[in-house]
């Protein structure tokens, strides 16, 4: 357990070191010279470091662990293993929330348009919910497949009423996961957002106890009601705020809590940390692939991580089926 | 029997406007108004406002009319067939990743010939490409996950689906990864739009949509046994899994055939297909066929004929079917009209 620490925490210093070396202005790969001011160089490094790297480095980080919290929450309070907000439709709301913004009051301030997207992703995941309870769920593969349909639906209507207003290229681009416009002073509210992920540390253990169902969670004293009212309400402003900073980054959330759950099972409050570690590793790596692979251009994070998260999305859903768990 | 022969005397005491109702009331007579509706709509698609010369407007608007009825018959007996097979109403083969397929495929060419070479392919060349390599993937995806375990249909879907997301993905990165001229022209390729299909694969096109959809017609029987589920059907004498093969071949040719002809389409097969269960009053596939193709082709030419002389709607007929489609599954959820 120890050695495994080390080495996770070993690789993420790397990942970080990589993160912040990276980018289209070399920066001197000594972090030694970076402080020193000893020549214009340093200087001009430290402001690279500081307006540019270090916060997109943070914002990445920030979102990486808020979206898998997020997504393990998510499939704890459904009690199914292949969901996450971007495959329920809640992402989806929130990025109609945005778009309506757009088109009504383009003017409004960043807040305000978070929490009109927050908003959005907590009725959609209500909605979500209200439908679950309606099927009949006879496979495992029922609900992430309703949930893909539904958000599928909400897209038709993005795509509909961007049509309607011209809004088609711009709503497509700025809902398209990217940190390349991630500077100072544009990324902090993911600060809240990476807040919300220690408070569901904290609560986790309410968490591991909803996901055995209401009536078992009830009998064990659980106020399973507000657990669950609690559990779509972290992970509804979680959605809101990281669709309206970055945009939409697809599969994090399913991929992650899945890998750490094959190797340390599913009690919330070992298996939470963990998440979080590999979530922040695995959106630094997309990351940096990003933005080497068509160097010295970037290609939005989202696209990378539709790639990676739906083969390993493939992978889970193949590997867990012969066991006869449908 | 003892029904019909109710209906027999009850037709026999009524008068002639009672007889009339309960014939709008049985199966060929609801899909007879069907029909009546759909001929209709295409009258009016050909002769609603015709501003520049007859000859000019038939041959445009013919044009364009037989691009909608084949997409109409393909993808409404696609739906339907795939309905059957999974016992579920929810479901299209469309969200199985058909439309992503078709674009990576576009996408790829594009890549690797460039913008000019792409435009100058041969059409004929370009269709073969499109539609055998969606029917062979498709099957073959099929095949892979059916008989590597006795599986659910949804696992399949399920998967379909999630190919469908990697196809999109990996398309989206390939288009990061191409210059500008060559992104516009692929644009054009990627937009579902009934006006641009070219006259010869709309016949080559037509004729295999017609053949696939009569063989289709021609099982009619063996699928209503199969709408009973694989145990029942087994009792009843049918070889399941090589007839669930031979349809879900069908179903690919039917839908990359469409696919290839006009682009993407996903809810509409959704729509027609509960909405023909609704309205056609039984459960049997000699009228469900019929019923779904005609609904289709009234939800198709009806819409064009209302977007483009009712309203001046700026909207494209795919993007709004998409949209009721998409209204219409949620309803369906909440109604527990399925499954």
């Amino acid at each position: 357990m120890i050695r495994a620490t080390i080495g996770g925490g070993l690789v993420i210093l790397a990942l970080v070191f990589i993160s912040l070396v990276v980018g289209n202005t070399e920066i001197d790969h000594n972090p030694l010279n970076w402080f020193g001011g000893v020549n214009d160089q340093g200087d001009q490094d430290l402001e690279i470091l500081t307006l540019s790297r270090i916060p997109r480095t943070i914002a990445l980080i920030l979102a990486g662990i808020s979206l898998s919290v997020a997504g393990l929450i998510m499939q704890m309070l459904v009690r199914n293993k292949f969901v996450e907000p971007a495959t329920t439709g809640t992402v989806e709301w929130a990025s109609l929330g945005l778009l309506l913004c757009l088109i009504f009051a383009p003017g409004l301030s960043v807040i305000i348009k978070m929490v009109v997207a927050c908003l959005f992703a907590l009725f959609g995941t209500g909605l979500f919910m209200l439908l679950l309870q309606r099927i009949d769920i006879r496979s495992d593969a029922i609900v992430p497949l309703v949930g893909l349909i539904y958000a599928a639906v909400i897209g038709a209507a993005i795509a509909f009423v961007a049509d309607q207003a011209e809004l088609m290229q711009s709503i497509w681009v700025w809902i398209q996961g990217d940190f390349s416009m991630v500077l100072q002073g544009r990324y902090e509210l993911l600060w809240f957002a990476g807040c919300l992920g220690v408070v569901a540390y904290i609560t986790a253990d309410q968490f591991t106890l909803a996901g055995l169902g209401k009536n078992m969670s009830e009998n064990l004293g659980l106020n399973y009601t507000l657990v669950f009212i609690w559990g779509i309400l972290l992970v509804s402003v979680i959605s809101g705020i990281t669709v309206a900073t970055v945009g939409v980054i697809p599969f994090l959330g399913l991929v992650v809590p899945n890998l750490v759950s094959l190797i340390v099972g599913d009690n919330l409050r070992y298996a939470l940390p963990w998440v979080a570690v590999t979530g922040a590793a695995l959106i630094l790596l997309c990351d940096i692939v990003a933005r080497l692979i068509t160097f010295p251009y970037e290609i939005p994070i989202g696209t990378i991580m539709g790639v990676i998260g739906s083969l390993l999305f493939l992978y889970l859903l193949l590997r867990s089926e012969p066991h006869g768990q449908s | 029997m003892d029904n019909l022969e109710l209906n027999d005397v009850r037709l026999i005491n009524s008068g002639s406007s009672k007889r009339l109702r309960t014939y709008f009331a049985s199966p060929p007579g609801r899909l007879a108004a069907a029909v009546a509706i759909a001929v209709l709509s295409v009258l009016l698609f050909l002769t609603l406002n015709v501003k520049a010369g007859w000859e000019f407007t038939l041959m445009f608007r013919g044009k364009k009319l037989l691009t909608l009825l084949a997409v109409a018959f393909a993808i409404s007996v696609a739906s339907l067939l795939f309905q059957t097979l999974t016992q579920n109403r929810i479901l299209t083969p469309a969200i199985m990743g058909f439309d992503s397929l078709y674009m990576l495929i576009q996408t790829t060419m594009v890549f690797l010939l460039g913008s000019f070479a792409f435009s100058d392919f041969n059409v004929y060349g370009k269709w073969l490409i499109e539609v055998s390599v969606m029917t062979g993937s498709l099957c073959s995806l099929y095949l892979f996950v059916l008989y590597r375990q006795q599986q659910s249909l949804f696992v399949l879907v399920l998967v379909g689906v999630i190919l469908g997301v990697f196809f999109h993905s990996l398309s989206a990165l390939l288009q990061r990864m191409m210059n500008p001229t060559e992104f516009t022209v692929l644009q054009d390729a990627l937009f579902a739009s009934f006006n641009a299909a070219d006259s010869h694969l709309l016949i080559l096109s037509g004729i295999m949509i017609a053949i696939t959809c009569l063989f289709c017609f021609r099982m009619h029987a063996v699928l209503d046994t199969v709408a009973l589920g694989q145990p029942i059907a087994t009792n009843l004498g049918i070889s399941y899994k090589p007839f669930l093969l031979l349809t879900l071949a069908l179903i690919s040719v039917l839908v990359s055939v469409a696919t290839a002809l006009v682009g993407p389409v996903t809810f509409f097969g959704l729509l027609v297909v509960n909405l023909a269960y609704y309205l056609a009053g039984t459960s049997r596939h000699r009228y469900l066929i019929p019923m779904s193709v005609t609904i289709g082709v009234i939800c198709l030419v009806a819409g064009e004929v209302i977007l483009q002389h009712g309203f001046s709607f700026n909207t494209r007929l795919s993007i709004l079917i998409e949209f009721i489609g998409g209204l219409f599954f949620l309803i369906l959820v909440l109604n527990r009209r399925f499954a």
